[in-house]
């Protein structure tokens, strides 16, 4: 999957006389806080929000990851 | 034939469907709000180019979960003919309607300019007034126009007639030179060209004509 905005940064890389980059690609990175009953229902609701919301699974891949707030699980 | 056209906030075409379609045309059209639920009995539904939802999170993302939306699957499962122009086809794409998505022209500019294109109607209910293999002239006006889907995708789309408009010069590096896809019954067509800016020979020409007044000839 072309990525155009990657490729530009990957040539001004070059440019800033850096020329190992061989893959520098340009994706996002979302922080949502989610209040959820217990992990398990929080990895579901994350995965239905990162699949059919955040991420177009056409052109995107996605992963996940979980932090629970200090203090350990909310009830 | 009644016609509606959806709007969002960042919508701004919508104006220029609506003058295409009843100013020049003479169909009724209305607007619809993307919060209503239901389409106020129009016969046909226009999504127009703009950014909707500022165009966050990804082009038609959040506009594929507008109210409006419902009624407007329902529609097109029931064959109501449904258009979808620039950011209308990226929703339309979003929404499940067509396949595929839109992304990042390969160029990284917004490009606008007029474009040469190959129509191939097929069974496409708002072609059928071109002739087949025909060349006409649209403008396009777009940072998001890339069309992007795998190449297993694109052979079933050009199997089934569903790539029914192509770049003759291909502008942002959509696979398959594809400008235009219908779904397979044929109600459904997104573009990334804009026809309503091709309806009155002072502002851009004519070519758009014929696509928007397949609704007189083919209710």
């Amino acid at each position: 999957m072309l990525d155009p905005a990657g490729e530009a940064t990957r040539a001004a890389a070059a440019r800033l006389g850096v020329e190992g980059v061989r893959k520098l690609r340009i994706g996002k990175a979302i922080e949502l806080e989610l209040e959820a009953p217990d992990r398990d229902t929080a990895q579901r609701q994350l995965e239905l929000l990162s699949d059919r919301l955040l991420a177009n699974p056409v052109i995107e891949n996605w992963s996940l990851e979980i932090r629970e707030p200090a203090g350990g699980e909310r009830s | 034939m009644s016609v509606g056209v959806v709007v969002f906030p960042g919508s701004n075409c919508d104006r220029d469907v609506r003058w295409a379609l009843e100013g020049c045309l003479g169909l009724p059209t209305t607007f619809l709000w993307h919060e209503q639920n239901d389409l106020a009995g129009v016969d046909a539904v226009v999504i127009p180019g703009g950014f909707s939802y500022g165009d966050y999170l990804r082009c038609g993302a959040i506009a594929r979960f507008a109210p409006v939306l419902e009624a407007v699957q329902r529609f097109a499962a029931a064959g109501g003919p449904v258009l979808g122009i620039c950011n209308g086809f990226q929703v339309l794409t979003e929404l499940g309607l067509l396949p595929g998505a839109l992304t990042r022209n390969a160029g990284l500019h917004f490009i606008c300019e007029p474009t040469e294109l190959e129509v191939r109607p097929g069974r496409c209910r708002w072609l059928q007034g071109y002739g087949d293999g025909v060349s006409i002239h649209l403008p396009i006006a777009h940072g998001e126009g890339r069309y992007q889907c795998d190449r297993e995708a694109l052979e079933q789309l050009e199997a089934n007639g569903q790539v029914v408009l192509r770049y003759a010069a291909n502008p942002n590096g959509s696979v398959g030179d594809v400008a235009g896809l219908c779904n397979e019954a044929g109600n459904v067509l997104g573009l990334m060209p804009h026809p309503e800016r091709a309806c009155e020979a002072l502002t851009g020409g004519l070519d758009g004509l014929p696509l928007l007044a397949s609704l007189k000839q083919n209710p």
